[in-house]
């Protein structure tokens, strides 16, 4: 099902949460909605679920072109996973998943014989049949966070909203739960929406990108686009280190080819990847710079160097094999060019 | 009286094993004389203030023999009291029951205007003497107050008569349930319910199937705590009740005559009662606390 949110608006108070932002989910995809915390990321998604309702006269929530705005969240056929899982905590895990079912008015529950069975084949899914009997207190992060993706989908949801799903896991169970969930979703084929205030998990698993900033969005798009083609500075810094450098200094550095134009006295933006080093005494076009530190420990080689001209700092990542073919050393003089920049206008401020 | 009980879930072992004392790192681990030395002043404090009042009771209630005793608790006046107590305290404690979830619930899950007033206009009774409390009523309900005219014009008696003895021990006893509860409540947050709600539940199952489970040692606890100074109010109720015998008297009033009497035996029979009441309570919650933490 599709997911469509049009100019929604909402304030807690004086605090504006989201101020006009537009959304559009095409069925089956996995979204992120990316951004810093207090962004609007979570109320925006919490409005989707029916959990908090946009300012009267704002916008609508359509799902697969109904307006669903006025609908409570129990009628929206939405699975929802909480940040902090929720799990209720009195509840074995398989009451926890079987809840949803049991609820049903009369008519529409299943038999406990039914409600049992897809129980079970839920917690298999997530690969926890075995834990069926447990309490929440007595799982890992993982283990809850599982449980609280089953306990979601029984009620067979129309759309999935993930709440920080992997916030609260520690940096190792992340990873891996971030691939499962990709894979899972792969298989599932639900419409998902997840927030996240991590860029590599966002880039890493979304099919789509939504980044937001103090109540708008930025930009949306393929991992790739954002990441190629930032649309603002914000963009730019939010999804990977940045050099931010002052445009007159980089006149004679640029390549021809690469990059935009900059306007007067506006920044250049590049990554510390995206800049060549050569010896210096070779002569030829680009910055000169003094290497500072040197930090080799890693699949790559970042160096801070000192910009001769101007003093400000460059931060650069070359490989350890060109580290080693350079055979740099602290305080040495090198020169820099930029293979790939980006201006924007100054209106752009961040 | 209810000794001091810490709450139930605090009292509650975290799962796996409690370490033994001897697993206990050492810096944690005091020596000998000052172990035996605080554990023994503790102990003596609590036999000092708690058991030797409870056997002076006990003992003052039989020291005129078991036949003096039955006497006591089953003359007609004696019984009137024990009646009219176990009815204030079965209106009392399902009203605040009642009244100390619905508040607990509106302050700890929901953002409204007012809601710091509400919280201390809960703690008002705790704050105010019962005499005072017992003294509202009369000015705002009594012969000469308020309201005095009005109910007497349409014959409704509420000074000096039941109505006013369970609305002055309703006011007194209104902070237990919420008190205990409101904590509780706000630590728990209220991701839960939104997640019942999530699933297709409705408000009714929302609040039977987690709200409550969720809460019910502190419920339990205040609901304990509740009865107990239901049951023991003096002053505010001895302000209103009048104390006309068989009719207005509660069990710690009816004590209080009998001990002006200079019926020491008797008076203390009854007062026993609500000693075994108060014991009785606290075991059950021992019990009911102690399979608990077996089955969970």
């Amino acid at each position: 099902m599709s997911i469509e949110a049009h100019s929604i608006r909402k304030k807690f108070g004086t605090y504006t949460a989201l101020d006009g932002v537009d959304l559009n989910v095409p069925q089956g995809k996995l979204v992120a909605l990316l951004g810093p915390s207090g962004s609007g990321k979570t109320t925006l998604l919490r409005i989707i679920a029916g959990l908090e309702f946009p300012d009267l006269g704002s916008g609508r929530v359509l799902f697969h072109g109904d307006d669903v705005t006025d609908l409570p969240a129990g009628r929206r056929k939405v699975g929802f996973v909480f940040q902090h899982y929720a799990l209720f905590r009195h509840m074995s895990v398989f009451e926890n998943v079987a809840f949803g079912l049991r609820v049903r008015r009369r008519r529409d529950r299943p038999s406990s014989a039914a409600i049992a069975e897809r129980a079970h084949r839920l917690l298999e899914l997530v690969q926890l049949d075995g834990l069926a009997g447990r309490f929440p207190s007595q799982l890992s992060g993982g283990e809850r966070q599982r449980v609280a993706l089953a306990r979601a989908l029984a009620v067979e949801p129309k759309v999935l909203l993930l709440d920080e799903p992997f916030g609260a896991l520690d940096a190792r169970v992340r990873k891996d739960l971030r691939r499962w969930l990709r894979r899972f979703h792969d298989e599932i084929q639900l419409t998902t929406i997840f927030v996240t205030h991590d860029q590599e998990e966002a880039l890493e698993i979304a099919d789509e990108v939504v980044i937001m900033n103090k109540a708008h969005v930025e930009q949306v798009g393929t991992p790739q686009q954002v990441y190629d083609k930032p649309a603002s500075p914000f963009v730019y810094q939010f999804l990977g280190n940045v050099n931010v450098l002052r445009a007159p200094t980089l006149a004679g550095a640029r390549r021809r080819s690469g990059g935009g134009e900059a306007s007067p006295d506006g920044q250049i933006y590049v990554r510390p990847h995206d800049i060549e080093l050569t010896p210096h005494d070779a002569g030829g076009s680009g910055l000169s710079a003094i290497v500072r530190h040197i930090h080799a420990a890693g699949p790559h080689a970042r160096l801070l160097l000192e910009q001769v001209q101007t003093r400000e700092h460059v931060e650069v990542e070359i490989s350890r094999s060109e580290l080693a073919a350079l055979s740099l050393q602290a305080n040495d003089l090198v020169r820099m060019r930029l293979r790939q920049t980006h201006s924007f206008d100054e209106d752009y401020a961040i | 009286m209810a000794p001091a009980v810490p709450a139930p879930h605090a009292t509650r072992p975290p799962f796996g094993a409690r370490p033994a004392r001897s697993e206990l790192p050492r810096a944690t681990r005091d020596p000998a004389w000052a172990r035996w030395a605080l554990t023994g002043a503790a102990l003596a404090f609590l036999a000092f203030f708690l058991v030797l009042p409870l056997v002076v009771v006990f003992a003052q209630a039989f020291s005129k023999g078991g036949a003096y005793f039955l006497a006591a608790i089953r003359e007609p006046d004696a019984l009137a009291a024990i009646r009219l107590t176990l009815l204030t305290v079965a209106i009392v404690v399902p009203a605040n029951v009642v009244f100390g979830i619905a508040a607990a619930w509106a302050i700890a899950k929901f953002r409204f205007p007012g809601k710091s007033l509400l919280t201390t206009l809960i703690d008002l009774p705790f704050a105010v003497s019962p005499v005072i409390s017992g003294l509202v009523y009369v000015l705002v309900f009594g012969a000469q107050g308020w309201l005095g005219p009005w109910l007497i014009a349409h014959n409704i008696r509420i000074i000096f008569a039941v109505p006013g003895i369970v609305l002055a021990t309703a006011f007194v006893t209104f902070p237990f349930v919420a008190r205990e509860l409101i904590p509780l409540m706000q630590a728990q947050g209220t991701d839960e319910e939104y997640s019942a709600v999530t699933l297709g539940a409705n408000g009714w199952q929302t609040f039977w199937r987690v709200t409550l489970p969720n809460i019910r040692w502190g419920l339990f606890y205040g609901v304990i705590l509740c009865n107990a100074r239901a049951m023991g109010e003096f002053g505010a109720v001895s302000v209103v009740s009048g104390h006309i015998r068989g009719e207005t008297n509660t069990m710690p009033l009816h004590v209080e005559i009998l001990y002006n009497e200079y019926n020491i035996a008797g008076a203390f029979a009854v007062a026993s009662l609500l000693a075994l009441l108060a014991i009785a309570t606290l075991v059950i919650k021992s019990i009911v606390e102690w399979r608990q933490t077996r089955t969970a």
